[in-house]
């Protein structure tokens, strides 16, 4: 497995917000396309809770498609013909990059509940450390929906110099206290499955499987909208004529969120999503500035295009515009666009054609500017 | 390009911040860009045009201007533009408030109702006018609050609305309207454009 993963060892010591500071780990990504001559085709790409740095063709470890294969690929809205893709596992996931299964040199066991709470910014900053390795000074895009979107507009908070443009899609400033309440309620489902034990499954190579696939229930249900649901599979019955009289999964609904669940305790592990969702809900990108987040945005060159969907209830069209509202108020290059769709959270990450075409149109028109500016700044230093 | 159009460019110095509310499909904004340097930022509601706008890598932002302009700081534009719609809002006093609040300058052109071919059409043919500036019947018209250039012209003065240059538009010919020729430009203007400060 690990041959199949690019690791990239962060020697430089990283001050995490906890006050730990951490350096030698492993940073796992992928790229997809090439570097072109003029390293102006260089596209960052954030992924989500779930998510891991195989984006597009087929995920090496898991052998299902990549996350974000609907917008990323030869000839798809991201066009790795023509662009550079990276992405990278964040840390605290479990796809290679630094996390709570990985081992501790200290003990020489997994780290479990050792690992320290780690946030959105945290992530943001070793993955800063990528772009240096892979030489790319500026992206021309950085890309990423839900907490894909919450790194990226902290990675511009934190390096507003960083990239040409920006897409986040369907996420905000900070997490809501509804958003809180489902993750809390995903951590406890894992925390309450007796196999958990504070974290140590791990030493015992076992998940705790129960747990889990209910937390991986918890977020299906809030990745999809009422109608999408209702649509989908309304009160259709699993391969039977009649109900059964029993518990077990006598509707498609039921079926359907009993499948996700078990299917992803194969690829995820459990202390992940206790430390991962617990980064989401730290996230305040306003708490980390004085002035707010007019403050955050001072200064950004980068030029935004805000995406929600409208029938998204995780992260709301609302609060995608409140993020506009902020980027505005700091005199940011913003524009917004609303996908109007029934297909809930997930729409980014499904064949949504209104959706890709908007970001297909959005990043083809930033990169004939940013050749543009690119040619400008040559011939002034030429002059 | 409208003539409309080009009369606004030309009123606009260059290198300056322009808002373009209701801007469509951008074309006002790409024209401002390319002969004015102009760093022009778009609002406006109908989905299509969003996507038009972005996909020529101009900066919208969907939404409504009825509702939504508030997000937008005071002076935070040298120009605010608002080009035919001012008279399709619920409430657009309150709107034309916000733009002069939004901007330094600001710069609408309203449909003339007392263009004579709508004159007209009301007095001898006792039917609502439907031209070319006003294309729809009186059923699909999104057009609330229908005023003429003098009603307009009026309407600064009673709110005290410093206006700086007023131009009629009828086809290809324009002209600067005053207070001594506001009767006859009135009645052969079909779009009023008013520069207010």
């Amino acid at each position: 497995m690990s041959e199949k993963i690019k690791k990239l060892n962060v020697s430089k010591p990283l001050l995490l917000d906890c006050k730990k500071t951490v350096k030698d780990f492993p940073l796992a990504y992928e790229t997809y396309g090439n570097l072109n001559k003029d390293k102006d085709n260089a596209i960052l790409v954030f992924h989500a809770l779930t998510g891991d740095q195989f984006v597009s063709g087929t995920n090496p470890v898991t052998k299902k498609d990549g996350w974000w294969v609907t917008a990323v690929g030869p000839g798809k809205a991201i066009d790795t013909n023509k662009y550079f893709v990276i992405c990278a596992n964040v840390i605290g996931g479990c796809m290679g990059s630094w996390g709570p299964k990985e081992i501790d040199k200290k003990t020489n066991e997994p780290f479990g509940l050792n690992f320290p709470v780690i946030t959105i910014k945290d992530m943001v900053k070793a993955q800063e450390t990528l772009l240096d390795h892979l030489g790319v000074d500026k992206l021309l895009c950085a890309a990423g929906g839900s907490m894909g979107g919450m790194q990226l507009l902290q990675f511009c908070s934190t390096f507003p110099n960083r990239t040409f443009s920006a897409v986040p899609i369907a996420c905000s400033t900070n997490h809501s206290a509804q958003n809180i309440a489902l993750n809390e309620l995903a951590r406890q489902a894992i925390m309450s499955d007796p196999i958990w034990d504070n974290g140590k499954y791990l030493k015992k190579n076992i998940q705790p499987k129960n747990g889990l696939a209910v937390a991986r229930m918890v977020g299906h249900i809030s990745y999809l909208s009422k109608k999408g649901m209702q649509e989908k599979f309304g009160r259709k019955l699993q391969e039977k004529a009649d109900y059964e009289f029993s518990f077990d999964a006598d509707f498609q609904v039921e079926s359907y969120l009993r499948h996700q669940g078990f299917a992803f305790v194969e690829r995820f592990d459990a202390n992940s999503i206790l430390y991962i969702t617990r980064a989401m809900d730290y996230f305040d990108l306003s708490k980390q500035f004085k002035g707010g987040l007019v403050e955050a945005f001072k200064n950004q060159k980068t030029k935004f295009l805000i995406i929600s969907f409208s029938s998204d209830w995780l992260y709301t069209t609302k609060e995608n515009k409140d993020t506009v509202i902020a980027l505005n108020a700091a005199g940011a290059d913003v524009s917004f666009a609303e996908i109007k769709t029934d297909k809930g959270h997930d729409s980014f990450l499904i064949n949504e054609t209104e959706f890709l075409k908007t970001l297909k149109g959005f990043i083809d028109s930033m990169h004939v500017k940013f050749k543009n500016e690119k040619n400008e700044k040559r011939i002034q230093s030429n002059s | 390009m409208k003539k409309e159009f080009r009369v606004i460019a030309d009123l606009l110095p260059k290198n300056i911040r322009v808002l373009d509310v209701g801007c469509g499909d951008g074309s006002l904004m790409s024209h401002l860009i390319k002969e004015k340097n102009i760093e022009v930022r778009g609002l406006e509601i109908i989905e299509e045009n969003v996507k038009k706008c972005i996909y020529k890598g101009l900066s919208v932002i969907e939404g409504n201007a009825e509702t939504e302009l508030h997000q937008f700081p005071t002076k935070s534009f040298d120009f605010v533009i608002l080009s035919q719609t001012l008279q399709a809002f619920y409430n657009p006093e309150k709107v034309l408030k916000d733009l002069l609040r939004i901007g330094k300058s600001v710069i609408i052109s309203i449909p003339n109702f007392g263009y004579w071919k709508v004159r007209t059409s009301l007095l001898i043919f006792g039917k609502m006018p439907v031209t070319k500036t006003l294309p729809n019947s009186w059923y699909n018209t999104p057009n609330l609050h229908m005023c003429t250039i003098k009603d307009f012209f009026d309407f600064c003065i009673e709110k005290k609305i410093n206006i700086n240059k007023v131009v009629g538009v009828n086809e290809e010919s324009t002209s600067e309207i005053t207070k001594s020729n506001l009767e006859i430009k009135n009645l052969f203007s079909k779009v009023g454009i008013f520069l207010l400060k």
